[in-house]
C-alpha cells in the first residue's frame, strides 16, 4: 500500500470516554432514584443489582457471542458459594470476598467454556445444561461445606473499606452494590468494543468469515466465558454478602432460565439490554408478586409475549432506534 | 508481510466427498498477479476456497514460500498472510463499517484505518453506517478494505467485480493496479469481466471442469479472440 497516499484526518474517537461518563452517571441516576424514593426496598433493590451482574455476564456470551446457555446460574452461583465459604472460614474483608468471588466465577467460566463452546445449537444448549445441573447437584451434596438444601448461612461481612458497616436497612450493601455496578458496567462498556469484543460479536455473525480473517474461534469464546464468569460472580459474591445466605437457588436451571427471559426482554447484545431487561422483570415480578401472589407467573408470561411479539429485539431496540434518528436529524440540522 | 510465492501441486478438493477440483498444479512468484478464468461452475471459486482451507481436501499440497500451509486451518492461514475477499463479500453485518475494519487490523494501530479510509474515501463517509446497510459495491469495498488491512502477502479475489457498476469497476480495478504495482503482495483474481482482468494480470490459469485446462501469458489470449472462446466460451467484452 506504499503507492496510496494516506491522509491522517482527525478521528472521532473510537472508544470515546463520554460513553462510559454517560453510562457511569446514568446508573449513579437510577441508584439515587432507588435510594431516596425507595429507602424501603433497598434490600430488593440490591438483590436486583446482583442479578444484573448474572444477567450482564449473560448478555457477554448470548448476546455478543451467539452462544445458547441455559445453565449461566452455575457461576453466579459459584461465585456465592465461594465468597460465602470464604467468609464463613474467617476472611470479613467484603472487597476480599467480592475477588474470591471473581476468581470462583472466572475458573467456573473457563470450565463451562471450554466445554460448552465445543459445540454449537442443541448439543451447545443441552451441554450448558448439564453443566448447570451438574454444578446445583454438587452444591446440594457437597452439604458440609456449602449447606445443602439449607443453604449456606452464617455469612457476616465485615465493614465495608474498614469504615461502614452492614445494617439492616441494606443501605450499605446497595451502595457498596451500585459503585461496583458502575465500574463494572464502565469497564464491560469499553470491553465490548474492544478489537477483541468487536471480534465476538463478529463471530456470532459469522464464525466462518471471522476465521477468514484470521480468528480462532475457540479460544475467544472460552475467554469470553471466563469473562462473563468473573461479572457473574461478581454478583454471586454481592448477593452473597448482602443477603448472608447462599441457597441452591443461585445455581438452580430456574435462574438459568429467569436471566435469559430479562435478557430477551431487555434485548440480547447491548448492556444497557441486559441492564433494563433485569430492572424491569424484576420490578414487574416484585410488584405483580405482592399484588397477586397467585396468578404473577401469568401475568409475567403475558408481559413476555407482548414484548416478544411488538418488541422481538429487547424493548431496548426501538429506545435506540429512537437515539439514531434524533442524532441523525441534529446532525442534518 | 511481503509478497510471497504460492505453489500449488497436484491440488484435489472439493465438498465432502464430492470432487470439483482435480490435480491442479500451479505457481505464482512473490508479486506477481494470476487471473483464473473459466466459465461458470468449473471450480475456480472452489479454487480459492481450497487455498483458504475451506473445503474438503482430496490430495496435493499447498506451498507458501517454504511452508508447507496443506494442513494448516482457515484462521492459521489468514494469519501466514493469505487474505481472501470472497464473491459473497463477507463483512459483518451488525458492526459498522469502522467496527468492520477494526477486526481486520490483526494488532496493527487504529491509525491505519486512515490507509483504508484512503484506498475508499466512501468508506469514510459511511463509517458509522452498518454493514447491513451498505450497497453491493459499497460491501465489496468494505471487504477488500478490511482484508488489505491485515497486510497479506497473498490476495485471493473472487469475482470482485461483479454486480458493481462499471464506474466502481474502474475504481477497484485502479486500485488493484496500484497494489499490485508495489509488488508487496501476490494476488491471485477470479474474475468472469475478461478484458479487465488479462489488462490486470501477468499470467493467467483457465478452468475447466476442475482442471486447468490452458495456462500462459495474458498477451496471447488478449491477441487471440478465437482462443479465448474456445476456452472460456465468451469474447474479450
Amino acid at each position: 500500500m506504499s503507492e496510496i497516499v494516506v491522509t491522517r484526518v482527525p478521528h472521532k474517537r473510537s472508544i470515546p470516554f463520554g460513553q462510559e461518563a454517560a453510562g457511569a452517571l446514568s446508573i449513579i441516576a437510577l441508584g439515587a432514584i432507588g435510594y431516596f424514593l425507595y429507602p424501603d426496598d433497598l434490600a430488593f433493590l440490591t438483590r436486583l443489582i446482583g442479578i444484573a451482574f448474572l444477567v450482564l455476564s449473560l448478555d457477554l456470551v448470548t448476546g455478543y457471542c451467539g452462544v445458547a446457555t441455559l445453565g449461566h446460574a452455575a457461576q453466579f452461583g459459584v461465585g456465592a458459594y465461594a465468597a460465602g465459604i470464604a467468609c464463613v472460614r474467617g476472611i470479613a474483608d467484603p472487597v476480599a470476598l467480592l475477588a474470591v468471588g471473581v476468581f470462583a466465577g472466572t475458573i467456573m467460566g473457563l470450565i463451562s467454556g471450554a466445554l460448552i463452546t465445543r459445540f454449537r445449537g442443541l448439543p451447545q444448549l443441552v451441554l450448558s445444561i448439564a453443566v448447570g445441573q451438574l454444578v446445583a447437584a454438587l452444591a446440594n451434596k457437597l452439604s458440609w461445606l456449602t449447606g445443602g438444601s439449607d443453604g449456606l448461612s452464617g455469612i457476616t461481612p465485615g465493614k465495608v473499606f474498614g469504615i461502614f458497616n452492614f445494617d439492616m436497612y441494606s443501605r450499605t450493601a446497595f451502595l457498596f452494590s451500585l459503585g461496583v455496578l458502575v465500574i463494572v458496567f464502565v469497564l464491560l462498556q469499553r470491553f465490548v468494543r474492544s478489537p477483541f469484543g468487536l471480534m465476538c460479536r463478529g463471530i456470532k455473525d459469522d464464525d466462518l468469515r471471522a476465521r477468514m480473517i484470521g480468528v480462532s474461534i475457540y479460544p475467544r469464546l472460552v475467554l469470553m466465558y471466563g469473562v462473563a464468569g468473573a461479572v457473574a460472580g461478581v454478583g454471586g459474591a454481592l448477593t452473597a454478602i448482602s443477603t448472608g445466605v447462599v441457597g441452591l437457588d443461585s445455581v438452580s436451571f430456574e435462574r438459568s432460565a429467569e436471566v435469559l427471559v430479562m435478557l430477551v426482554l431487555g434485548g440480547a447484545g447491548h448492556l444497557w439490554g441486559a441492564l433494563a431487561g433485569t430492572i424491569i422483570f424484576m420490578i414487574f415480578e416484585h410488584i405483580v408478586a405482592a399484588a397477586n401472589p397467585f396468578h404473577w407467573m401469568t401475568l409475567v408470561g403475558l408481559l413476555l409475549i407482548l414484548i416478544v411479539i411488538f418488541a422481538p429485539r429487547g424493548l431496548i431496540e426501538p429506545v435506540l432506534a429512537l437515539f439514531a434518528r434524533l442524532k441523525r436529524k441534529g446532525s442534518a440540522a | 508481510m511481503p509478497a510471497a510465492p504460492l505453489d500449488i501441486r497436484n491440488l484435489s478438493a472439493g465438498y465432502g466427498p464430492t470432487r470439483i477440483i482435480e490435480g491442479i498444479s500451479f505457481s505464482v512468484k512473490a508479486g506477481d498477479r494470476l487471473a483464473v478464468l473459466g466459465r461458470n461452475g468449473m471450480g475456480k471459486t472452489t479454487l480459492l476456497a481450497t487455498l483458504m482451507g475451506l473445503t474438503t481436501r482430496h490430495g496435493g499440497e499447498i506451498r507458501i514460500g517454504d511452508q508447507d500451509v496443506t494442513a494448516k486451518r482457515t484462521s492459521a492461514r489468514a494469519d501466514l498472510g493469505i487474505g481472501y475477499v470472497p464473491q459473497t463479500r463477507d463483512i459483518f453485518a451488525s458492526l459498522t463499517v469502522e467496527e468492520n475494519l477494526r477486526t481486520g487490523l490483526k494488532g496493527r494501530p487504529a491509525s491505519a484505518l486512515d490507509e483504508a479510509y484512503a484506498m475508499f474515501p466512501r468508506l469514510r463517509e459511511r463509517r458509522g453506517n452498518y454493514g447491513k446497510q451498505l450497497s453491493g459495491g459499497e460491501q465489496q469495498m468494505l471487504s477488500m478494505a478490511r482484508t488489505l488491512l491485515g497486510k497479506p502477502s497473498i490476495l485471493l479475489l473472487d469475482e470482485p467485480l461483479e454486480g458493481l457498476a462499471p464506474v466502481i469497476c474502474d475504481e477497484l480495478m485502479a486500485l488493484l493496479a496500484k497494489l499490485a504495482a508495489t509488488n508487496e503482495v501476490t494476488i491471485i483474481l477470479v474474475e468472469q469481466q475478461i478484458e479487465r482482468a488479462l489488462d490486470f494480470a501477468s499470467s493467467v490459469m483457465v478452468m475447466e471442469r476442475g482442471r486447468t485446462s490452458w495456462s500462459g501469458a495474458p498477451d496471447v489470449l488478449t491477441a487471440d479472440r478465437a482462443l479465448v472462446d474456445r476456452l472460456v466460451g465468451v469474447g474479450i467484452h
